[in-house]
């Protein structure tokens, strides 16, 4: 229990009247690959926009790399150091270039030389093959480019954790296997990563567990080929004989 | 109608290189001046409407004017009286300076003028030059005022014209331009208390006319000063006038806070940047750049309302101008001293309104270059 790199207790949580978050337990160790899944409004977003504090919760315990989040200015900075997180939008700063993108947190977070960042940067850049662009603006570079610099830029502050909310949702179609090429790679290596996707193939490819959601609530969690083969809940089944056809 | 139009230019376009210089004129004309009837009729009134105009302002400025001779000369001349520039203009420029020491003014806006083509550059913004700009400004003010080696000294209120105007606006933009961002900051911040102090700030300031603030810094405000506290009149209409700039820089700042998209809060909060590295080095430099126009409108307008200090007796350039018209010798040229203030207005000016269009496009991060 206590070596779990996220713990997650009776997580609630509520946007004025509505119930967001029911009730969330879930741990997830060192390494551990998650693939949250679920119609749209039932809560994976929040729920992984909640482990670094981008959105509150109201009711119960996050406890990452054994720091606890609270309001906390201090822990909630350490926190956000150790987990990294790709948008549905990427989000990257378009008025810094690619390379700038990559080194500005670690220059001005984490205080490292900024020889030493560039170095870093490329290095990671080279691995998601966008070396060649690095004195681009991303503005310049296309929609799959474009996330697999912001997927380095979080990298960029060697984190511990990688939150994904929905990285290939506002891709383009022949962009989508470029960025989860990327994904994989890094599940290869060991990150611990919670993914919020629809991409059912990748799941099956790299995710220990798939978490189905409804509702604010975890309705299901199983290994991939358990999920998809046998789900046991009726709300997963709909939902899955919707995306698959 | 309109995509008619357009098909025939570009039906136009390839044969338009074939021809002579002159043809592609009168292509160029059809195209864009007789294309249809109404265009045509419209074409021709605003062309003859401007000849009409521009031929008598051309007689009054360049052919019936007097550009040498006397007041009397000028009285029994049609045109423009020029030598009453001639003969004003040192004061309409520099107010009640000592004429001798002219000079010192003179150098004075050379530098500032030379100093600020300098800086227009963005790559030579640094903390280094905001310290030459300093330096610059020390001197500028020890060459005006004097009473130092071997200066005469001059009184401040003895500064008018340009150099006061300059100053004023200057000063005015330099300090509220920083103010005006940290109140947006306030105003759109989380902190309750700091929130409604900005607003009422920004709506107590807005809410009132500047005359009305130079009024009180002139007058009100000395009442509210311990006995032997006084405060230059200079000082006090500048402080009236950054006071007001930045409550108007601060909507304009406010308004650019809030194009920006939360994702960038968000990918910046993430990554684990405080709030001060999150304004300073993701939301403000975006921010900024969307409102580089209507800020340069209101620097602009800053500009020109400076002029409302003759109000409390400082002679700007307006004013300067205005007492050059009551010389008895020169009654009734106002005409010609009013243009030429305008001039000196409009070089500002429109030097501003294209330096700006020179800094969107210099800050346009490598698309739409």
């Amino acid at each position: 229990m206590s070596d779990a790199m996220i713990q997650i207790q009776n997580l609630n949580k509520w946007y004025d009247d509505f119930h967001v978050l029911k009730d969330i337990n879930l741990d997830v160790a060192e390494g551990e690959k998650i693939v949250i899944c679920g119609p749209s409004g039932s809560g994976k977003s929040t729920l992984i926009r909640c482990l670094n504090h981008l959105e509150e919760h109201q009711k119960g315990n996050i406890e990452i790399d054994g720091t606890k989040l609270s309001a906390n200015l201090k822990h909630l900075q350490k926190v956000r150091e150790n987990v990294g997180m790709v948008f549905q939008h990427f989000n990257l700063f378009p008025h810094l270039t690619i390379l700038e993108n990559l080194t500005l947190a670690p220059i001005w977070v984490k205080k490292i030389p900024k020889a030493v960042a560039e170095k870093y940067a490329m290095e990671l850049l080279e691995r998601v093959a966008i070396a060649d662009h690095a004195h681009k603006y991303p503005g310049q570079l296309s929609g799959g480019q474009k996330q697999r610099v912001a997927i380095a830029r979080s990298l960029c502050m060697r984190p511990k954790i990688m939150l994904f909310d929905e990285p290939t949702s506002a891709l383009d179609p022949e962009m989508v296997k470029e960025v989860l090429d990327v994904m994989v790679d890094l599940a290869k290596e060991g990150m611990t990563m919670l993914c919020v996707t629809h991409e059912m193939g990748f799941a099956r490819q790299v995710a220990d567990r798939v978490i189905f959601m409804d509702r604010g609530q975890i309705v299901e969690q199983a290994a991939p080929d358990e999920f998809f083969n046998n789900p046991q809940h009726e709300r997963s089944k709909e939902f899955l004989s919707q995306i698959l056809h | 109608m309109k995509e008619n139009n357009l098909e025939k230019a570009n039906e136009m376009k390839p044969e338009a290189h074939a021809h002579a210089p002159l043809q592609n004129i009168a292509i160029w004309l059809k195209k864009n001046l007789f294309s249809s009837p109404t265009n045509t009729m419209l074409s021709i009134v605003v062309i003859s409407l401007f000849f009409m105009a521009l031929g008598p302002m051309i007689n009054w400025l360049l052919i019936d004017s007097v550009w040498q001779g006397s007041a009397q000369d000028c009285r029994e001349a049609t045109g423009a009286c020029l030598v009453f520039i001639r003969e004003k203009y040192q004061f309409i420029l520099f107010g009640f300076y000592p004429r001798e020491e002219l000079w010192r003014p003179i150098l004075s806006i050379t530098l500032f003028v030379a100093f600020l083509w300098w800086s227009k550059e963005p790559k030579r913004w640094s903390r280094r030059l905001l310290w030459r700009w300093i330096k610059l400004l020390l001197l500028i003010t020890l060459l005006m005022k004097g009473g130092i080696l071997g200066l005469v000294h001059v009184p401040v209120d003895k500064w008018g014209g340009l150099p006061l105007t300059l100053l004023l606006s200057f000063f005015g933009l330099l300090f509220s331009y920083p103010l005006g961002i940290i109140l947006a900051l306030a105003r759109t911040g989380k902190l309750p208390l700091i929130r409604i102090l900005s607003v009422t700030y920004i709506e107590l300031i807005r809410g009132v006319p500047m005359i009305s603030l130079l009024f009180m810094a002139s007058v009100m405000f000395p009442l509210f000063m311990p006995d032997g506290v006084s405060f230059p009149k200079l000082l006090r209409a500048q402080v009236a006038i950054i006071m007001f700039m930045s409550a108007y820089m601060a909507e304009v700042v406010r308004g650019g806070l809030m194009a920006i998209d939360q994702g960038q809060y968000e990918a910046a909060d993430a990554l684990g940047l405080n709030y001060w590295q999150k304004q300073i080095k993701i939301i403000l430099p975006q921010a900024l750049k969307i409102v580089i126009p209507p800020t340069v409108n209101t620097s602009i307008g800053m500009f020109k309302d400076t002029s409302l200090v003759v109000i409390i007796a400082l002679s700007d350039l307006l004013m300067t101008t205005k007492t050059a018209l009551k010389d008895a010798n020169w009654l009734g040229f106002s005409m010609e001293a009013y243009l030429f203030t305008a001039l000196i207005y409009f070089i500002f000016c429109f030097s501003m309104s294209r330096y700006s269009n020179r800094l969107e496009e210099e800050f346009s991060y490598g698309v739409n270059k």
